[in-house]
């Protein structure tokens, strides 16, 4: 693997960390809405995913239709699909 | 509405194709414990959920549910891709195949097609959390049988992520099961349908 995979690699597993953050404490939130610990954590990995989508459509290509920012080709259907694996 | 993440919940990276066990792991995708009914039962369920935080917890794990249907099938795909016809015939997998080549359909592992009397939508709080409860722990029970059978870690590693959410979900679903009962009477939770006998105020917009 060169270094500009492993770079990706990386970014796309911390992707992975902090969305399951948001995601589980979203399901915990759901049943205890006022708890200000949870709602801490969950602005916390909201803000770090938030910027690591934004990174990685920046250097790679999009993950999501909300940070998708085409310039010349439009990369969200022409880049390999999740299931094809590869990566990390 | 939903939005598509083009990313697993947990990633799925299998090298070495098997179509035995992936006609085991597809009842995870169509079969009676699926992920597939998961999915449809809880989005089913909410619709006339009167108490909110119950109707959004059956919305999220609802929608996530939906993720792990797509984790289970990667798993089935990547175990099955570019498969020879002698490997096919060798392995059991040619009955799938001569229906389906290797594209994914929704069956149980004994090859019944999926069913939507495999999930309850009862319109009854009680009752459909119950069954959400029951659901979760038969989700758990088929992962741990998937995980007696598979050797390969690069498989059983995305099964575990998965049996792991049974047990989270589990976990939500009691609480909504308090949150239910906390609005009823506790001298007889069932002297009323909280999703039908009671008359609700129309929404403000």
């Amino acid at each position: 693997m060169n270094p500009n995979q492993m770079e990706r690699c990386k970014l796309y597993r911390w992707i992975h960390m902090v969305s399951f953050a948001v995601n589980d404490i979203n399901l915990y939130l759901d049943t205890h809405p006022e708890d200000m610990a949870a709602i801490d954590y969950f602005n916390h990995y909201r803000e770090l995913r938030m910027q690591a989508l934004k990174e990685y459509e920046c250097k790679y290509g999009p993950l999501t239709i909300d940070t998708a920012a085409p310039e010349d080709k439009w990369l969200w259907s022409t880049q390999p699909m999740p299931w094809e694996g590869g990566c990390c | 509405m939903w939005n598509y993440e083009k990313r697993l919940q947990y990633p799925v990276n299998i090298t070495q194709t098997n179509p035995q066990m992936a006609q085991v792991i597809i009842s995870q995708f169509g079969g009676p414990d699926g992920e597939l009914a998961a999915s449809m039962r809880y989005l089913s369920q909410r619709y006339t959920m009167p108490y909110k935080e119950v109707a959004g917890v059956l919305t999220d794990i609802g929608t996530e549910e939906l993720a792990h249907m797509e984790m289970v099938s990667a798993i089935v795909y990547q175990l099955t891709k570019n498969l020879s016809p002698e490997e096919i015939k060798a392995s059991g997998f040619d009955k799938y195949y001569v229906d389906h080549t290797l594209a994914l359909w929704p069956q149980a592992a004994g090859g019944i097609p999926f069913n939507a009397c495999e999930f309850q939508s009862k319109g009854d709080p009680i009752t459909d959390l119950f069954e959400d409860l029951a659901a979760e722990q038969k989700a758990r029970t088929t992962y741990d049988n998937i995980l007696r059978l598979v050797k390969d870690p690069e498989v059983s590693d995305p099964i575990r992520f998965l049996r792991q959410r049974e047990i989270v979900h589990f976990q939500r679903f009691g609480e909504s099961l308090r949150l239910v009962q906390e609005q009823l009477d506790s001298r007889n939770f069932y002297a009323f349908n909280p999703e039908f006998d009671v008359p609700r105020p129309a929404p403000n917009c």
